[in-house]
């Protein structure tokens, strides 16, 4: 299979585009991303790997605003996904220039995954490197959304979700657990989802909260006040598990 | 016939609007709205071609807000005081935009200013700003009674007198006005001086 992975316009005999399931791969490597859609709050969680200590982490922001309704958090290349945020800022503008509207969560989402897909059927080029996870508020209607696009740009909406490193466990967890929440408890759900695989504490995490009033990056302490009362709900759901037992 | 005109006080900038929209004899509607909140804390006072002042002040908006967007930050007014003239000088010796606009705008460390910029992309940072044959009217009321540091009380005063002259000077007045003022606080409506209902 060797010959056919170099210029990606080119089909494998068994169907495969090689770059494509490449890129997908860059996916897997990328830091964890989740996002978990609640009645009137969308959140959208980033591993964040121990800061080096002389960078300036103000820099290096993994959840971006689109426009004042949407965000997106991605997991991959963060090179590719500059261009990718800065194409899709443009066009939430034009947009709004041309139509005298915001757009809606599923028009930008079809836009970036249509910018995806157009770099897997080109010459020279290789596909974007990374998977983002959009969230939002459609205007007027007020109705929340979680989307996923990825390299081969498919897309499709989810109630919640995780992308990049270790992602199949915290789908598994939010399979399990995932309910119809609002609020704190949709900030909760996501950030145990994300603590299934990365080390607790708010300095490995960023969380940022979609509400209808725009998008709030959660700070440090916040997050550790919550991370805090997660771990304290484990152990008491722990010594509840142990206590019958003892009583036998 | 249209009229924009502003000012600058302590802490916050003023711009007044004619609010006529006219194709020739026809007023097709007095409340038409031609100062942009640009963002919040800048105001854009524009006159001229109707297609092409809805047109321009549109895409200068949009362009100010993907700038917040990619930068994290909002411009500062001189940057988008300069934004747009150099999209009117670029444009100028191809396909004008026949719009002029009075630029007012409140930025935290450098506090109120006002731009006056020109169809033919003449930029001036100013105190007191005036475009149309109401101009020749406000500048003269504002040449008399304009003072540094004026409160908004003093300035509102200063923009009825204009409007005053306006009315009763010139032959085809607007007959009615928008104030918006932008300080600290941000970018918004201030009042309405009418004489007709829509």
């Amino acid at each position: 299979m060797a010959r056919y992975d170099r210029a990606i316009t080119v089909f494998s005999p068994d169907g495969h585009l090689f770059q494509v399931e490449y890129a997908l791969e860059a996916v897997r490597k990328g830091n964890a991303a989740v996002g978990v859609r609640g009645t009137d709050t969308i959140v959208l969680g980033v591993e964040k790997k121990s800061t080096v200590k002389l960078q300036d982490s103000r820099s290096v922001r993994k959840i971006v605003s689109l426009d004042d309704h949407i965000a997106l958090a991605c997991a991959g290349l963060k090179a590719d996904a500059r261009v990718l945020i800065n194409r899709a800022r443009i066009e939430c503008q034009s947009h709004r220039l041309t139509v005298e509207d915001p757009v809606t969560v599923e028009y930008i989402t079809r836009y970036i995954a249509g910018l995806q897909q157009k770099y897997t059927q080109s010459g020279g080029v290789r596909p974007f490197g990374l998977s983002t996870l959009i969230v939002g508020f459609d205007p007027y209607t007020g109705v929340p959304s979680l989307y996923q696009t990825d390299p081969s740009g498919t897309f499709s909406a989810w109630k919640a979700n995780a992308t990049g490193r270790n992602s199949n466990s915290m789908r598994e967890f939010l399979e399990k657990n995932y309910k119809e929440t609002s609020g704190q408890e949709t900030i909760k759900l996501a950030i145990r989802a994300l603590l299934e695989v990365v080390e607790s504490g708010g300095k490995n995490i960023e969380v940022a909260v979609m509400t209808n009033e725009g998008l709030r990056q959660l700070d440090e302490a916040e997050i550790d006040a919550i991370v805090a009362e997660i771990e304290a709900e484990k152990a008491a759901a722990e010594a509840a598990k142990k206590a019958p037992a003892k009583e036998t | 016939m249209e009229c924009v005109f502003g000012m600058v006080g302590k802490g916050f900038a003023l711009v007044v609007a004619d609010t006529s929209a006219v194709n020739s004899i026809l007023v097709h509607k007095s409340n038409e709205d031609k100062i942009m909140v640009l963002d919040s804390h800048k105001l854009m006072g524009a006159s001229g071609e109707a297609g092409d002042r809805a047109q321009f002040t549109e895409y200068v908006q949009k362009n100010v807000a993907l700038y917040q967007y990619r930068n994290g930050i909002p411009l500062t007014t001189k940057a988008a005081a300069n934004f747009m003239r150099g999209e009117l000088a670029t444009a100028l010796r191809k396909n004008p935009y026949m719009v002029n606009i009075v630029l007012a705008g409140f930025d935290r460390d450098t506090g109120p200013s006002l731009y006056f910029i020109d169809y033919i992309a003449t930029l001036h940072k100013v105190d007191k700003a005036a475009f149309g044959y109401g101009s020749y009217f406000a500048l003269s009321m504002m040449d008399r009674h304009y003072h540094q540091d004026m409160t908004v009380d003093e300035a509102i005063r200063l923009a009825e007198q204009c409007i005053e002259e306006i009315r009763s000077r010139l032959v085809v007045a607007p007959q009615n006005f928008v104030i918006k003022i932008v300080d600290e606080d941000g970018a918004r409506e201030h009042s309405w001086r009418r004489t007709t209902r829509d």
